[in-house]
């Protein structure tokens, strides 16, 4: 694979639960705890798990929402930490975040030109007929008319409001898109679009993409290597493929099994995994595997001690031992 | 066939606002009543027939005279011509009271532009016109009556109207800077910052507002200069009034600020302030318009209460409150009811401010009917 645009190595994010009359932290929430990714120039990096997995919180700390507990977020190599204040401002432009939800995160007392506009004229970075002529270019390549330069939020479908928000993302020019589950809000007609657009922009302007959904197929269809995130980690990691069709942690297998199957003659088949609900307590980590108490490969002994390492892209003691059955063994 | 644009989906708040304002009738003649009113006050020196120093020692407590157009018992019979009786003084032997009877034989021309006391228009003019006056300055015309001192009501009552409304309004202007500007910090930032300013709010709205205004006028030296008093009572009230609207400015910033737009505008390179002010405070902007206008009221009351209880301002300078210190006795008040007329006013104006305030805040959620 080409050169490394991001390395994030060893990230903690932790969230005040409970002070103590003294103001000192005493029950934390340990939404991220120890991630290293690595992503490539040009390429989809698809981060998948359930709610509460703290998907999310790394892609914010990725775009600077969150600041990080612990550890170190490297770009082109230097560390964002390490940055002065200019420093940290124009890496934020070079990493933007395309939000979730497309209503919330549309200021509904703001025009379009205003929205899409201002990240250039908050830092003073164009006015008058350039800005003018750089939110009319951007919508055009979103696919919105300029003529709706002047109407506000409320006028707009979902999928033309997320149409909005790429465009505020891409209008200062970002090598790496954070999409923050960009197509969940939208109708199932409207996500292939909205897919397709971030595709062809990918191409047009060699976007690198942090694809962050809960949706296996919509990942499916536009990654190129997959991250799945249980409790704080990552548990697997590897090729779109590869993955799809061998899993080779039973968290991943169970996400597969849960996975709709639209055909009907091919339901039934390989039967689904239910998991039990019961999700461990974020602010009390257990030792060893964070999984072990809803698998049902799980031995006691060997899964709920010490701490295991993502070895071969994989976080499980038993990953060579269990034969698991992924999404594509499945439909074929 | 003509061609209509529907220009509903690229109105600004603003003309969303200004359609809904319209339907509310009440708050929209109050809204006409108060721009009159601040057109008075912009004009005071030409519209009074007097300065607010004149006084007719000739003529104190005198009633109002009805202002004729035409009269049919002078010595040709009926002829026109805009004028008022003279008085005729009468004083009673035993309580001493002088009381006035119009005179119609004694007629004091009114016309329109004339001559009277100079003046200076907006600070910066010269004049010596009035809008309207007696002819001869010398003479008495009191639309209104005149005080205790023998000064014109309706003279003293327009320039009354001046100090009394620009104490409301800005007084209600500082206190929405103070009030915005803290509510908005301590409800974006929150932590310590949130906890001393709430801490601070609190401690004002513990003290009852009258024994504190009352504590604090007190302080003031008496032989102070009259404007700076005036704007010493002003920062006064709103050092008092801005609580309130700190509080509701701090629960809006709270509720907005988790919200998506607000970090997405902090993540496009906004600085907080411009985040506060540019991207948060105009979601709410018309609520506080709205909420402006509802306590200019409350302003004016407690500067016509202070006034009043002669802790506030004081003449020369004239105020609703100044002018109703002269209607607190009760031997005064029963031989002269006009006195009263400020008082009116006073009731006018804060049921006006009361009305737009409430049609502005009915029409400022567009989004809502």
């Amino acid at each position: 694979m080409s050169e490394q645009l991001l390395e994030v190595s060893d990230l903690h994010v932790r969230f005040p639960v409970r002070r103590n009359l003294l103001g000192r932290v005493t029950v934390e929430n340990h939404a991220v705890s120890g991630v290293d990714l690595t992503l490539y120039k040009g390429e989809t990096l698809g981060l998948v798990g359930e709610s509460g997995c703290g998907k999310t919180t790394l892609g914010r700390t990725i775009v600077g929402a969150q600041k990080p507990t612990s550890g170190s977020i490297l770009y082109d190599g230097k560390d964002l930490a390490d940055l002065s204040r200019r420093e940290q401002a124009a890496s934020r432009r070079r990493i933007r975040l395309v939000f979730q939800d497309p209503f919330s995160s549309l200021n509904p007392r703001m025009t379009l030109r205003q929205i899409i506009g201002d990240p250039l004229v908050a830092t003073g970075e164009a006015r008058g007929s350039e800005l003018e002529e750089r939110i009319a270019e951007m919508m055009r390549r979103v696919g919105l008319s300029p003529d709706y330069m002047e109407r506000y939020p409320h006028s707009f479908s979902g999928g033309q409001r997320q149409r909005v928000n790429i465009a505020r993302a891409l209008i200062v020019g970002p090598e790496l898109v954070v999409a923050d589950e960009p197509v969940s809000a939208l109708d199932v007609s409207v996500r292939a679009q909205i897919l397709n657009l971030l595709r062809e922009l990918q191409a047009e302007f060699g976007l690198t993409y942090l694809f962050i959904s809960h949706d296996l197929s919509v990942v499916e269809n536009i990654a190129d290597r997959v991250a799945v995130m249980y409790f704080g980690k990552i548990v697997e990691l590897a090729g779109t493929a590869e993955l799809y069709e061998t899993p080779h942690h039973p968290y991943t297998e169970a996400l597969m099994s849960a996975v709709p199957i639209p055909d009907p003659a091919l339901r039934g088949r390989g039967g689904r995994i239910l998991l039990p609900d019961e999700l461990p307590d974020p602010t009390s980590p257990p030792p060893g595997c964070a999984f072990a108490g809803r698998c049902r490969h799980a031995l006691t002994g060997r899964c709920d001690t010490g701490m295991i390492p993502l070895e071969g892209g994989v976080r499980c003691v038993r990953s060579g031992e269990l034969k698991l059955q992924g999404l594509t063994a499945k439909t074929n | 066939m003509s061609v209509t644009v529907d220009t509903r989906p690229t109105a600004s708040q603003r003309q969303l606002v200004w359609w809904a304002f319209k339907k509310h009738r009440l708050a929209l003649i109050s809204a006409w009543l108060l721009a009159f009113m601040f057109f008075v006050i912009a004009l005071c020196e030409f519209l009074a027939p007097f300065d607010d120093r004149h006084r007719d020692s000739a003529y104190t407590t005198a009633p109002p005279q009805v202002l004729k157009l035409w009269d049919t018992d002078g010595e040709e019979g009926f002829r026109w011509g805009l004028h008022v009786d003279g008085y005729t003084s009468t004083q009673d032997p035993e309580s001493l009271r002088i009381s006035y009877e119009a005179d119609p034989d004694d007629r004091v021309e009114v016309g329109f532009f004339v001559k009277g006391e100079e003046y200076e228009l907006f600070g910066l003019i010269p004049m010596e016109r009035h809008f309207m006056g007696p002819h001869d300055p010398e003479d008495p015309m009191y639309l209104m009556g005149t005080t205790t001192d023998g000064q014109d009501l309706f003279s003293q009552l327009i320039y009354a109207t001046r100090v009394s409304a620009s104490v409301g309004v800005i007084g209600v202007l500082l206190a929405f800077i103070l009030g915005i500007v803290l509510g908005a910090i301590s409800g974006y930032f929150g932590g310590w910052a949130d906890n001393g300013i709430q801490r601070v709010i609190e401690l004002i709205m513990a003290v009852p507002a009258i024994p504190l205004w009352l504590g604090l006028t007190a302080a003031l030296p008496v032989e102070m200069n009259p404007l700076t008093r005036y704007f010493i009572i002003t920062t006064l009230l709103a050092l008092v009034a801005w609580t309130g609207l700190a509080r509701e400015v701090r629960g809006r910033f709270l509720a907005m600020r988790s919200e998506e737009f607000v970090t997405s505008a902090r993540l496009d390179g906004s600085s907080h302030g411009r985040v506060m002010f540019r991207h948060m405070l105009p979601s709410f902007s018309s609520h506080i318009i709205a909420a402006l206008s509802l306590s200019i009221p409350t302003m004016i009351l407690a500067e016509t209460a202070l006034s009043w209880l002669g802790m506030g301002l004081r003449p020369p300078v004239v105020s609703w409150g100044v002018q109703l210190q002269d209607a607190s006795k009760w031997s005064v008040l029963s031989g002269a009811p006009w006195l009263l007329i400020p008082g009116l006013c006073v009731v006018i104006v804060v049921l006006a401010f009361n009305f737009v305030g409430d049609g502005l805040r009915d029409a400022a959620d567009p989004y809502k009917h």
